[in-house]
């Protein structure tokens, strides 16, 4: 089995966490916001795999199944807001939920 | 009879506490017969305490309890009784309790009855306190409860802007004094290192040889405060403006007893003023100038209560005279006379007052006599008295001081033509006053003059009460110099004695100064008679005469305006210049902070726009930096 070189693990980790982290800042619609830090949260994973693979190291890979509980159990919750908020507000646009408050 | 002396004091004020805590809701009217019955109680106990005393008696004191104890200075609440006290006690609640029966009939109207009669037992209680008293700071403490007691009741009608403004200008001028009192206290304190009467006199003669300076500033600062409180020049503008109170409170605290506070407290220090002959002699001459000065402004007021203030501030001048002089004995002598007559003149203005429906102007009165003869005959006796005509009571106190000043020799020369001026002056503002109330035409309107009537006999029956005294008080002290009043304060001014200022004049001496006396007080009659009955010459070409000093005298010499523009013009002018500092450099400060904090709070808004990615962008952009940080700088 081949295994690729660290940088190529951390450049794709890099990558998603940048493109999440953009999608993040320029986006308006919630829903992809929420997409996007979903990304950047892969974007850790891979970091973290790679690091575990180069280093010979199982605990990276456990943190990442730990991770992924933690992001699974996120969506959940991040999903049931963004529905209650739009049925509420009647909107997923970002610019417009700026009140910080009901 | 000693051990209850304390039911002199405690009897008012059991009145006072009745009255101020049920008089409002419960007592209403009675509180006047509780008052008249505590005071008459303390009226009946100094009597039978005069009595069991005995003819000479040695001073006594009583220790209630210990009111203050701190290092080396102890202060007991001690009452005194001697000879002095007890001549004082005698005054004070034999006038009170006349006063009290009239203010029955003067109050009866009005719907402050219960307070007045709240305040005046309170009054009472100080004096007597303030007279008993065996220390100087308890001395000094009921010294300022009469000042309180005067302020409540000039103020007592305080829905009158008038009233309430002489109020406070009474307890601001006695302030004055006060402080000079204060200072005298502490000094007292500081050289003789105790408070109590007996041990500072027994110290006297030695501070006297080791510091006469010390203790010349000491007498001197004391009678800073008596000048305060008996209303001396420069300091006697409020007594005429105290005139806004209710007659019977001008009559018992304005003229009878607590102006007196000064003549007594002078006189009970006399141990120590004999040994400074600079503080007696500006005791005299300022005694001296304001019974002048006094005098002659008396001469030129239309308010019937007001030539009396300006009496009452010229006859207490010559009580301080006679205190400069070191005739002691003369000077209480006419204090108590003083209280009887003038309690008396004042009681009977405020009939005439009562009877003409609150008319205080003499220019609208005259033709009275006839509709209130009890008030007329009884108001010409105390004129005569104050005039100085033989044989009432007023001729031998004033004749004995007079006196005292030819006897006293060198500067005494002088003081006694400012004496015997002020008399003259005083039988001519006396009369004129009789004359313009009494008699002649009268110049109210019809209908007003056919509604005057007599006061009733609550009132009458004081009047003629005190008119007695007014005849008679005089021969306590006949013959002059042997009467009974010196032999009963011989030993309470055996200093003055000791000191050489006793003078025994010669018979023909006496008689002379009396036939002088009596040619005076009558000169002074005629002219007032001449002038204001017989009208050659006519009063108004009087002033025409020399309109500036008619000008002069009618506007009190202007010193209420000078002390308006001065003192009082020069304190607003201060509070408006820190008023000025405090809205603009104080509050300028104090807003300049909330300024600078309201435009961070504009700047920093800026950034809580709400917008999600705002936050998230500066959430990336912070660990940007840190990270950049920590690759570039930490090596």
């Amino acid at each position: 089995m081949i295994i690729p070189a660290l940088e190529y693990y951390l450049l794709l980790g890099a990558a998603l966490f940048v493109i999440g982290l953009l999608g993040v800042l320029v986006r308006r619609n919630l829903l992809i916001v929420f997409m996007s830090i979903e990304l950047i949260l892969l974007g850790a994973n891979v970091t973290f795999v790679g690091f575990a693979v180069a280093l010979n190291n199982m605990l990276g890979q456990a943190f990442v199944i730990f991770s992924l509980t933690v992001a699974a159990a996120e969506a959940a919750v991040g999903l049931a807001i963004i529905v209650a908020l739009a049925r509420h507000r009647e909107t997923l646009n970002v610019d417009e939920i700026d009140t910080l408050r009901g | 009879m000693i051990n209850v002396a304390w039911l002199v004091p405690l009897l008012p004020f059991i009145a006072f506490a009745i009255n101020g805590l049920f008089g409002r809701a419960y007592l209403k009217k009675t509180t006047g017969l509780v008052a008249n019955a505590g005071v008459l109680g303390a009226l009946v106990v100094t009597v039978l305490l005069f009595l069991a005393q005995g003819g000479h008696p040695e001073p006594e004191t009583v220790t209630l309890w210990t009111w203050a104890a701190s290092g080396d200075l102890t202060v007991n609440l001690d009452l005194r009784v001697d000879a002095l006290t007890l001549v004082m006690l005698l005054v004070v609640t034999s006038v009170s309790f006349m006063v009290h029966v009239y203010s029955i009939g003067y109050m009866a109207h009005d719907p402050g009855f219960w307070r007045f009669f709240t305040y005046l037992p309170l009054f009472v209680f100080a004096m007597i306190m303030l007279v008993m008293a065996n220390n100087l700071l308890v001395l000094f403490v009921f010294w300022e409860a009469v000042g309180l007691c005067s302020y409540l009741l000039i103020g007592f009608w305080f829905e009158r802007r008038s009233a309430s403004a002489a109020a406070v200008k009474a307890f601001l001028t006695n302030r004055i004094g006060d402080v000079g009192f204060l200072i005298g206290l502490i000094l007292v304190w500081h050289v003789f290192g105790t408070l109590d009467y007996d041990e500072i006199f027994a110290q006297a003669p030695a501070v006297a040889s080791a510091m006469p300076g010390m203790l010349t500033i000491i007498c001197l600062t004391l009678f800073v405060g008596a000048m305060g409180k008996s209303a001396q020049f420069p300091l006697h503008v409020w007594l005429p403006d105290a005139m806004e109170g209710p007659t019977p409170v001008s009559a018992l605290i304005h003229a009878a007893t607590m102006v007196t506070a000064g003549v007594y407290m002078v006189a009970r220090f006399n141990p120590l003023y004999v040994f400074s002959a600079d503080a007696m002699i500006v005791v005299a001459l300022v005694g001296a100038f304001t019974a002048l000065f006094a005098a002659t402004i008396g001469l030129a007021q239309n308010d019937i209560k007001r030539v009396l203030a300006y009496s009452t501030v010229s006859q207490l001048g010559l009580m301080f005279m006679a205190l400069g002089v070191g005739a002691f004995t003369a000077a209480i002598f006419h204090l108590a006379t003083h209280a009887f007559f003038k309690g008396l003149l004042f009681l009977g203005s405020g009939s005439v007052i009562h009877g003409t429906d609150e008319e205080q102007d003499m220019q609208r009165m005259g033709g009275l006599f006839g509709k209130m003869r009890v008030t007329g005959t009884t108001y010409i006796i105390g004129g005569l008295a104050l005039s100085g005509i033989i044989p009432l009571a007023g001729f031998w106190s004033k004749d004995e001081l007079l006196g005292a000043t030819l006897l006293a020799g060198g500067a005494g020369y002088l003081l006694f033509a400012m004496g015997a001026l002020a008399s003259l002056l005083t039988a001519v503002y006396t009369f004129r006053m009789i004359f313009l109330t009494f008699f002649g035409s009268t110049r109210m309107e019809a209908d007003r003059f056919s509604h005057v009537h007599e006061s009733p006999a609550v009132m009458t029956i004081p009047l003629l009460i005190l008119a007695v005294g007014a005849l008679f008080a005089g021969f306590v002290g006949v013959p002059p110099e042997h009467g009974l009043i010196h032999d009963y304060l011989h030993d309470t001014f055996l200093a003055a004695e000791a000191a050489g200022l006793m003078h025994a004049p010669s018979t023909a001496f006496v008689v002379t100064l009396m036939a002088i006396s009596t040619v005076i007080a009558v000169f002074g009659i005629l002219i007032a008679f001449s002038i204001y009955l017989r009208k050659r010459p006519a009063p108004e070409t009087i002033g025409g005469a020399a309109p500036f000093i008619h000008a002069l005298l009618v506007n009190k010499y202007y010193l209420d305006d000078l002390y308006d523009l001065v003192v009082a013009g020069g304190t607003r002018s201060i509070g408006w210049l820190l008023a000025w500092f405090d809205l603009n450099v104080v509050d300028g400060l104090v807003n300049l902070v909330g300024v600078v904090v309201s435009l961070a709070g504009n700047g920093l808004r800026r950034f809580q726009t709400g917008r999600l990615e705002n936050y998230a962008f500066s959430v990336a952009l912070g660990t940007a930096l840190v990270l950049a940080f920590y690759i570039f700088m930490v090596r």
